[in-house]
């Protein structure tokens, strides 16, 4: 980045020394002493922006869709407080647990894809890399196909698996410092061997048990109320308050190890903070809803393109994956009514159409 | 200001040096080529080894009499077995690992992405799309019918992919390649999923499809298909050469006479040839395409000539120690290919890439 300074006289340029030109339009949030400063990019802050507000149009919309359909005007009334007890019910005890389950959980989805595609510096790197998926459906289908089929008990065990393969791989891939290749070799091969377990788990149990973990695996929120949405709310809070604290960390990190220890970065305390962060933010949406696929694949993907950052960032992605869960959850409910698809078969076909429409617009334009 | 006599020692230190650094090079670039081509007559002789006892073991013990004979022309059961069952099965294994190995390579080279696989181009997901829509729709369940399918399904998902990652100014791009195979693969994979969730009968065949198997492959359908795999191979040796180039970055690749666009559209082709019928002939076998190739550059360095020849053997080797692995462990009946390579495959990658230092493109 370069420094211009298009200033005169001496007296000016003291003032003028702050002044970056780097080449998109800025607001300079500044303290009165201006110790404190960030500079945030317009186009960056409007995206988020629109995005938030979609969600919330498409989280209204989900609140007054359904069996007994409520207009959008008495769905905002009942939000306020006020509306009768029947539209309370159906719209706080009912709805909305799922609509806000699908928000964080896509938020928590969009910030943990950033983070490891910032880490990877792939745009295929996902919590996915380091088997975290794989290993959640393992545990969740040992739990299914000899146990049972109970809510706690599918996402304990997912919970255990996921983080169990997540430490193991890790584990493997430590050896006198920390590379992430091999980190992504490692976890390639950890997923492999566990999908190819699931898939013979799948091929021998009953097939009705099948389907069940089949649609378990898909990702669904389709059984979900208050007991799930408050905790996993509560506990996703402070990782995403760390998640921004270490932004601007992460960002120097894609800057290559050499130039972030030079710029001041702890890189491998970092990295550890970071794969940990990740993999938490995946594990409570996998144990809420189970392994929703594509949302943190496609989301940073996708707001990096309409905020035409340079690389992938925490907010928008974020904002993004809140944005897919919730429209992809209200598109499940009612594509197919009365038959409930699980939201991962859609977030899927869904994010996969967007990002296709994307690329073919981006193609146009150069 | 001449120089000082502490400066003149340190130039003719670093001539010396220089010298010396060259002769070290030239040295280790004829003692590679001498280990490359030792690793090669290896893999190859592993590979018969392989060969051999897939021929060799089986659910029904024969001896090596009553093999050899068998393979001579004899009659009765064994001859059945060996000459109808276990010879073509050990073919394909040969077949479809080079195909797979091969297309990996082929793939991770022009995409310069370590961690692309054929499947990537949507292969993967365009067969088992085909190959549920064909079962929700039509009924078709049986092998033969299931392979042209997927390779209808293989072929037409690796277009569409070709012609969004393309579309636009200097042809195919390999970033956009790359997310328009992840966007095209997961879109039909949401389908497919959604289509087996609403209909019982069709899980249950696909759940059996996605295993991949290289045992029941009727003949016909193979010797159909051998000749795609075939066309395959030749032009990912034909196109070896020129992604060296490409690897450097497409502009130096343009200056130094490579005809990156050309390369580029002969790669796809060649990787779609070779995933899409492998696919269609042996399901979704994971794992060999994305990982072979790494192995194998590990050895021979990042000349893509080698990789694809050390590919070509390397895989076959671990699809038939699979398959023979898979016959073996059940008491009764076979754990699918597809499942094994993973399972065989995995440890020996892991401990590769914690002994050597992890190589990137």
């Amino acid at each position: 980045m370069s420094i211009t300074e298009r200033v005169a006289g001496p007296v000016a340029a003291e003032a003028a020394a702050w002044r970056v030109d780097p080449g998109y339009r800025t607001i300079t949030l500044s303290s009165r002493s201006g110790t404190l400063r960030l500079r945030l990019r317009v186009r960056y802050l409007i995206v988020v922006a629109l995005l938030l507000a979609a969600t919330t149009v498409a989280g209204v919309l989900a609140l007054g869709t359904g069996d007994y359909a409520i207009a959008v005007g008495d769905v905002v009334r009942t939000l306020f407080g006020q509306g009768d007890r029947r539209m309370r019910l159906v719209v706080l005890e009912w709805r909305m647990p799922r609509v806000l389950l699908g928000l964080v959980l896509g938020a928590a989805l969009g910030a943990a894809g950033a983070i490891f595609q910032s880490l990877t510096r792939n745009p295929l790197g996902s919590p996915d890399i380091i088997g975290f998926d794989a290993g959640a459906y393992t545990g969740a289908l040992l739990v299914i196909t000899t146990v049972g089929t109970g809510y706690a008990m599918v996402a304990s065990a997912a919970i255990g698996g996921g983080l169990g393969t997540a430490v193991v791989v890790y584990l493997i891939a430590y050896r006198r410092g920390f590379q992430g290749f091999r980190l992504i070799i490692v976890g390639i091969a950890v997923a492999a061997m566990l999908s190819s377990l699931n898939t013979w788990i799948m091929l021998h149990a009953d097939l009705y048990m099948a389907l069940a973990a089949g649609a378990w695996g898909s990702g669904s929120l389709n059984a979900v109320g208050w007991e799930q949405a408050i905790p996993a709310t509560i506990v996703l809070i402070p990782l995403w308050v760390a998640a921004a604290a270490l932004a601007r960390r992460m960002h120097l990190l894609e800057m290559g190890d050499d130039a972030a220890v030079a710029l001041g970065v702890r890189t491998h305390r970092t990295r550890l903070w970071l794969v940990t962060l990740g993999v938490a933010l995946t594990a409570v949406a996998t144990a809420a809803a189970g392994p929703i696929a594509f949302v943190s694949l496609a989301a940073p993907q996708l707001a990096r393109r309409l905020t035409r950052s340079a690389g992938v960032t925490l907010a928008a992605s974020a904002a993004m994956g809140a944005l897919l869960l919730t429209t992809s959850d209200l598109a499940a409910q009612r594509l197919f009514a009365p038959t409930q698809l699980p939201v991962g078969v859609i977030t899927v076909a869904f994010g996969g159409v967007y990002l296709i429409w994307l690329l073919i617009r981006e193609a146009r334009r150069t | 200001m001449s120089p000082s006599g502490s400066e003149v020692t340190l130039t003719a230190a670093v001539e010396r040096a220089d010298v010396e650094v060259l002769a070290a090079a030239r040295a280790g670039t004829a003692a590679s080529g001498r280990r490359r081509l030792f690793g090669f007559t290896a893999g190859l002789a592993v590979l018969a080894v392989c060969c051999a006892l897939s021929i060799m073991i089986g659910s029904q013990r024969l001896s090596l009499a009553e093999v050899l004979a068998a393979l001579g022309g004899a009659e009765g059961e064994a001859g059945l077995i060996v000459r109808d069952l276990r010879v073509p099965r050990t073919l394909l294994g040969v077949l479809v690992g080079a195909a797979l190995g091969v297309a990996g390579a082929v793939m991770q080279a022009f995409t310069r992405n370590p961690l692309a696989d054929p499947g990537i181009l949507g292969v993967n997901a365009g067969a088992a799309f085909a190959v549920a829509c064909g079962a929700a729709a039509f009924g078709v369940t049986s092998v033969s019918g299931t392979i042209w399918f997927a390779l209808v399904g293989a072929v037409v998902s690796t277009f569409a992919v070709y012609f969004i990652g393309s579309a636009g100014r200097g042809g195919p791009d390999p970033l956009r390649l790359t997310l328009a195979g992840v966007a095209i693969g997961a879109f039909l994979s949401g389908i497919t999923s959604g289509i087996t969730l609403m209909l019982p009968e069709v899980f249950n065949r696909m759940r059996g499809w996605n295993a991949g198997s290289i045992a029941s492959v009727p003949p016909d359908a193979f010797a159909s298909v051998t000749p795609f795999l075939i066309v395959g191979l030749v032009l990912a040796g034909v196109v070896a050469k020129p992604l060296n180039a490409v690897a450097l970055g497409d502009e130096l690749a343009a200056a130094l006479g490579s005809r990156v666009v050309t390369t580029r559209v002969i790669s796809v082709v060649a990787v779609t040839l070779l995933a899409a019928t492998a696919t269609a002939v042996a399901g979704p076998i994971g794992f060999v395409g994305l990982m072979v190739p790494h192995a194998v550059r590990w050895f021979t360095g990042p000349d893509q000539r080698w990789i694809f020849a050390g590919s070509a053997v390397a895989a076959p080797v671990l699809l038939l120690a699979s398959d023979i692995v898979g016959r073996l462990m059940l008491r009764s009946g076979e754990m699918p290919v597809g499942i094994v390579t993973a399972f065989v495959g995995g440890p020996v990658l892991i401990a590769l890439v914690r002994r050597r230092k992890a190589s990137g493109l």
